[in-house]
């Protein structure tokens, strides 16, 4: 308990009956349905206003800093997609480009417009989550119900690529595992006909509703020089004014092809954070769009036989690539020493990867910056002095998710 | 998540209200992984539940840890609490969730109604400590 | 703002804390004295350079390098220009301390408890210097390269058959 900040507050009733009388301790625990992940709030409360509170995370801390110094490059993709585990696809690709960095590896503009389009579902996939549960928070379940559809479909394109839905492990190092099937491509092309209609539907439920914004405007508000001494980074900081994206500040994947507006707000409170988030997601269908309808011809990975597997064919008939897949898999490639540091645009925010290789087969220590854990710690500055409703939807605002806070 | 929405719609199967606390609940659906952090939370949400209470383990972690064998995570909730159905996957899909629920729903059908009373269950729940 | 710049600007003002320098794959990578870190951090937050935005704080743990083991290594960025930095400091195992920078960037104080939970680093002038994400009872901090990725205290899985 930071005992200087509550004796201050304490400090202002005069007796102990009064404090034992007026101030009420809540423990919004570990496993609460509003809170959507596993941390634990303890607010001291003066009937429904939130004086001071302290949190606790770490339930769900599965050590993956450590499991990362045991696997290999390939391997850590799987650790990758259990952070953020709303939008997958960006961690893998993510973490990919950072080996590919270290490596020194050039992927063809195809890999790159295919890796815009699949970070994109998954950033919309994202939002519609956050945004859905924003609206739950304040009572509006339905807009949870239409988002869930969306949400499905771009389940199915997901598969197509990668077999799984939610724990995607997509791509290899150098690229994709398979190019786009013919079924993707009837999928996409529904997508981007049908998307905006739909979207449409669950705008009009919330973005000018008057329950809705009396609920959220004014509720956790941050202003840009706090959030900034945070290092907030994402739709939150956005939100509270500062226009900063990784992907038009430091273009990775070609996104410097593309032309997109970065949405921002002016009090960082929920609404603007809710409304940041609906914007992306028509920036983010644009970008799909657009990528969909320029896709390059070209290969679908990498030529980097010291990484990428083989085709199974090859590897039955051909020295050099039994050679080569045995190397891979046994771990016997070479890999240079040295640290590199590279960060692609989460759902949340900068998400970065701190990679140091000492030639090894395993990172000799992985670090992620996790964007969720960084902002975390300035909600109870934003929930000072606000009722427990607002500080409610001021989390699920805030698009927290537990496997990132604690990875 | 997925499996409530509209298109594996659990509230087929009965499962409609999602009841928040734990002494209004029948069933106990531990999804993720749990740390050990975590675990003196979780037996004390399983003794608030009322019997009869099944509890379903959601997921490879739930089940036994699943892919992370480190030192802060419990390997399988079995080791504080008495589970029922296991559904395994990483993550599972949402119809193997919903087949882990009709398993509930056929248990609670063969069992016999004062199965509190028997002396196996008593020793199970001696043997984990709770009473 | 390019890295010869920046790293002329600092090694004019504080000639006799940095130890070493390189730029890995493009990156101004420095290495500073574990008393100097928190006033050439503040020197690049409020000189015209402007290197005012924390991207994180990690550590790294060297058995092999005697005297300078446990490392704390800091990420800035300046927004306004792209620019990067990575300054290092390392420290003996037997005495890791270093100063904290909650002071100066409001972002640090969970990192830095991160780090302190992780490899036992104490940051001098923390204001709530404690565990984050372990379990409090664990009693050790694990990502010091002579701890074992499991736990040692199970006995259900059989080394042996498991292949450790």
């Amino acid at each position: 308990m930071k005992d200087n900040e509550l004796s201050n507050i304490l400090s202002q009733y005069d007796s102990k009956e009064q404090i034992d009388g007026q101030l009420y301790t809540l423990n919004l625990g570990p496993t609460h349905p509003a809170t959507h992940g596993i941390f634990q709030n303890i607010l001291t409360m003066d009937g429904e206003r939130i004086l001071h509170s302290e949190q606790t995370v770490g339930y769900i801390h599965r050590a993956f800093e450590k499991i990362s110094e045991r696997r290999n490059f390939a391997q850590i993709t799987t650790l990758t997609d259990r952070m953020n585990y709303c939008s997958a696809p960006i961690n893998n690709i993510g973490w990919h480009m950072t080996v590919e960095k270290l490596i020194g590896c050039e992927v063809p503009k195809r890999v790159d417009y295919m890796r815009i389009i699949m970070m994109e579902l998954a950033r919309i996939a994202d939002h519609l989550v956050c945004n859905g549960v924003i609206g739950v928070d304040t009572g509006a379940l339905t807009g949870f119900t239409y988002v869930f559809q969306d949400r499905e479909r771009i389940y199915e394109m997901y598969e197509q690529i990668c077999g799984a839905r939610m724990t995607t492990n997509m791509g290899r190092i150098g690229g994709f595992e398979r190019d786009f099937t013919p079924k993707f491509h009837e999928l996409i092309k529904d997508f981007i006909k049908n998307f905006p209609k739909r979207f449409e539907e669950f705008c009009i439920l919330l973005e000018r509703n008057r329950i809705f914004m009396d609920r959220t405007i004014g509720a956790g508000p941050i202003s840009a020089e706090r959030a900034l001494s945070y290092s907030f980074t994402g739709p939150n900081l956005r939100a509270a004014g500062v226009d900063y994206d990784v992907r038009v500040a430091q273009p990775y994947s070609s996104y410097d092809d593309f032309d997109f507006i970065i949405p921002i707000g002016t009090a960082g409170d929920t609404y603007d954070r809710f409304m940041v988030r609906q914007q992306e997601i028509l920036e983010s269908y644009k970008l799909i769009k657009n990528a969909y309808e320029n896709l390059p011809e070209g290969a679908f990975h990498a030529d980097v036989p010291d990484f990428y597997l083989p085709e199974k064919a090859d590897v039955y008939t051909k020295m050099e690539a039994l050679i080569y897949h045995f190397k891979i898999v046994m771990g016997e490639t070479e890999i240079p020493k040295g640290e590199v540091y590279h960060c692609v645009e989460g759902g949340n925010g900068e998400l970065g990867f701190y990679l140091v290789s000492d030639g090894g087969r395993s990172p000799y220590r992985l670090h992620f910056r996790r964007p969720c854990f960084i902002y975390y710690q300035a909600f109870p500055e934003m929930i000072q002095g606000s009722m427990i409703s607002d500080a409610v939807v001021t989390m699920s605002s805030m698009n927290v998710i537990a496997g990132e806070l604690d990875a | 998540m997925a499996m409530m929405m509209p298109t594996y719609d659990l509230a087929r199967f009965g499962a409609e209200r999602m009841s928040f606390s734990p002494r209004q609940a029948d069933c106990l659906l531990v999804c993720g992984t749990i740390s050990k952090k975590l675990g003196p939370v979780l037996k004390e949400i399983y003794t608030q539940m009322a019997e009869p209470k099944w509890v379903i383990a959601v997921g490879a972690c739930a089940s036994s840890g699943g892919i992370f064998d480190t030192y802060s995570v419990l390997q399988g909730i079995d080791k504080i609490i008495p589970v029922d159905v296991y559904v395994p996957g990483c993550p599972p899909r949402p119809e193997q969730i919903l087949e882990g629920f009709m398993q509930v729903q056929a248990l609670s059908q063969s069992e016999s109604l004062r199965r509190r009373d028997t002396p196996e269950y008593q020793n199970l729940l001696e043997s984990y400590g709770i009473d | 703002m390019t890295n010869e710049f920046v790293l002329e600007a600092i090694q004019r003002e504080f000639s006799d804390s940095v130890i070493s320098h390189s730029e890995p794959y493009g990156f101004l990578t420095l290495e500073i004295k574990k008393e100097d870190i928190k006033k050439i951090i503040h020197y690049l937050k409020d000189s015209s350079l402007e290197i005012n935005f924390l991207t994180d704080i990690c550590g790294i743990h060297f058995p092999e390098n005697k005297e300078k083991e446990v490392g704390v290594i800091y990420h800035l960025h300046n927004m306004m220009t792209n620019f990067r930095i990575r300054l290092k400091t390392f420290m003996p195992i037997e005495n890791t301390e270093v100063d904290t920078i909650t002071d100066l960037f409001a972002g640090a104080n969970w990192m830095e408890r991160e780090t302190y939970d992780f490899f036992g680093i104490n940051f001098k002038g923390h204001p709530d210097l404690r565990i984050i994400l372990n379990d409090p009872d664990l009693g050790y901090h694990p990502m010091l390269k002579e701890y074992r990725l499991e736990d040692g205290t199970r006995t259900d899985k059989d080394d042996k058959m498991f292949g450790r």
